[in-house]
């Protein structure tokens, strides 16, 4: 049986530079995946090619269809969204305009699931409920974070992408953060993670992918990566 | 006083037309950041077109009014189609590239038309054919007409109507987010080409009625209207803070009252020396002093917001 997604020999790049030098990696249904690297090892760029957001070499296959025939505004209304680095919440919108955005390519005929959706991520994160009519610029960066995972939800993805959702927030957001992203695929969303945080990662995800300059250099289920004398030398601070 | 009054009104009529135009100009800033200087072209174009229909059915029997709205509808066909051509053809090619280049095709587009406008309708200038209720009123000793009235509300009632559909439409909502984020919204389903060209053609539908309302208010049309009309319609837009819509129509109506008051009283403060044809120095004046004191605009957001 194929994998819910599926990639192969993926190359991008920046101008003259290869940010990723022909990576092959799999995501099964229901898994969550995790890839850990160092700042510049290609982890943001990989995910930005699976979003259609950069153009690429190599095939991406998701669920039986070519991801790299399809134009970029298309990956969500296939059930793929991303979660983009630094949260990108549409600052000038308000929350609950945010969260409406996230619904933006499913019909009219869904509206009353859209509402039902809508309901169940105000009751996984309450905070945004309370905020809904604040503009999206004004909230805290955990806040951001959040909303930035509830709009993407609001797309009812099968496979959500997740680019470092720790980044820049307080230990305690951090942990919250976590919790949530752990909810979202105890409802059966595949996730596909990408941390700097390798020790994090490594807990809350089944496998795991170590990328550097643009290779993936080593491929394992998490508890093994994070056992190995390289991993642990290199991303956990030992 | 009654100068006052009588220069009031006719800002306000003067200045609901350049809000329209200048919504036009902030529409296209807000989500390109590009002055699509070829807009007040657009309006000429609108005029021009709805007067050619206009005189066709002059003689049908039709009631005065109903004609302009036939002409009114033709212009804003044509316009939208114009509008979203030049999109097209002019600036998408050059989304990605530096800034000027888009600006100097922008006065390129506007040459064409203008040309294309001169051999289209010639240079002659054209009366409009009173068709609208012409008669006037009195108040505390100033005088409107029933067509000011009428441009007066048109306007008023389409920016309300283009701020509902901005403000709580599901396609205003992608607008504002692709005008913030195209990449991001692209993320969700946001086909940025299909938001910019709709932002087109409304800003152009617009502009035929801005162009329709001008030159029903002049009484004239020819094919160098636009150009002054753009110019201050985008000083306008300024003046409001470029990008923001509530800021134009601000602007828009600021700008109107500004020029009419000016003129109205420059013959007497300058003891006669300049007269009221120096009306158009004012808008310029302001510009100047917009993007001395305040180059955000009365109602332009810090640029701090966008980081």
């Amino acid at each position: 049986m194929a994998a819910l997604l599926d990639v192969l020999n993926l190359e991008v790049r920046y101008g003259g530079i290869a940010a990723v030098k022909g990576i092959s990696f799999a995501v099964e249904q229901g898994e969550m995946v995790c890839l850990i690297g160092a700042n510049g090892a290609g982890k943001t760029t990989t995910l930005k090619a699976l979003a259609r957001m950069l153009p690429s070499k190599g095939e991406m296959r998701y669920r039986g269809d070519r991801l790299d025939r399809l134009p970029g505004h298309a990956p969500i209304s296939r059930g793929l969204a991303l979660v983009p680095e630094g949260r990108g919440v549409f600052s000038r919108l308000t929350v609950a305009e945010n969260l409406a955005m996230g619904a933006y390519h499913r019909p009219r005929h869904e509206s009353g699931e859209v509402a039902a959706d809508l309901d169940r991520i105000h009751e996984l994160l309450p905070r945004l409920k309370e905020r809904r009519s604040q503009l999206a610029g004004t909230l805290s960066g955990g806040e951001q974070q959040m909303l930035a995972i509830g709009r993407a939800l609001m797309g009812r993805p099968q496979l959500l992408l997740l680019d470092e959702p720790s980044m820049g927030l307080a230990p305690l957001m951090v942990q919250k953060v976590f919790e949530v992203v752990r909810a979202v695929a105890a409802q059966g969303v595949t996730i596909l993670l990408v941390e700097q945080n390798a020790k994090l990662a490594l807990e809350v995800c089944s496998r795991g992918y170590v990328m550097e300059s643009g290779d993936i250099t080593l491929a394992d289920k998490a508890d093994v990566l994070a056992a190995d004398p390289r991993v642990r030398a290199a991303y956990l601070g030992e | 006083m009654d100068i006052f009054l009588q220069q009031l009104i006719n800002g306000l009529t003067l200045g609901s037309i350049y809000a329209l135009v200048a919504l036009g100009y902030t529409m296209v800033y807000g989500i390109l950041g590009l002055i699509n200087f070829a807009h007040g072209e657009v309006v000429m174009i609108g005029a021009l077109s709805s007067l050619t229909v206009i005189r066709l059915l002059a003689d049908s029997g039709l009631p005065g009014p109903v004609v302009v709205l036939i002409g009114l509808l033709a212009a804003a066909l044509v316009c939208m189609a114009l509008g979203f051509t030049i999109e097209r053809v002019a600036y998408r090619p050059l989304r990605n590239a530096p800034r000027l280049a888009p600006l100097i095709t922008a006065i390129g587009v506007s040459i064409v038309l203008q040309q294309l406008a001169m051999l289209t309708w010639g240079r002659s200038y054209h009366s409009v054919p009173p068709l609208l209720p012409a008669a006037t009123h009195e108040v505390l000793g100033a005088t409107f007409t029933e067509v000011q009235v009428i441009i007066v509300a048109v306007a008023a009632i389409t920016m309300a109507g283009l701020m509902m559909l901005v403000n709580r439409t599901k396609l205003g909502r992608a607008m504002r987010a692709t005008a913030e984020n195209p990449a991001i919204a692209g993320l969700m389903g946001v086909d940025a080409n299909r938001i910019i060209g709709l932002t087109f053609v409304i800003g152009s539908a617009l502009a035929a009625l801005a162009g329709v309302l001008v030159s029903a208010n002049y009484g004239i049309a020819h094919y160098h209207m636009g150009f002054i009309l753009g110019l201050k319609a985008f000083t306008a837009a300024v003046l409001g803070g470029i990008g923001n819509l509530a800021g134009a129509m601000v602007g828009g109506i600021l700008l109107g009252v500004i020029e009419a008051l000016g003129a109205g009283y420059i013959g007497d403060l300058t003891g006669g020396v300049l007269g009221s044809h120096y009306q158009d120095v004012f808008a310029f004046f302001v510009l100047i002093v917009v993007l001395i004191f305040r180059p955000s605009g009365l109602m332009g957001e810090k640029l701090a917001e966008r980081a």
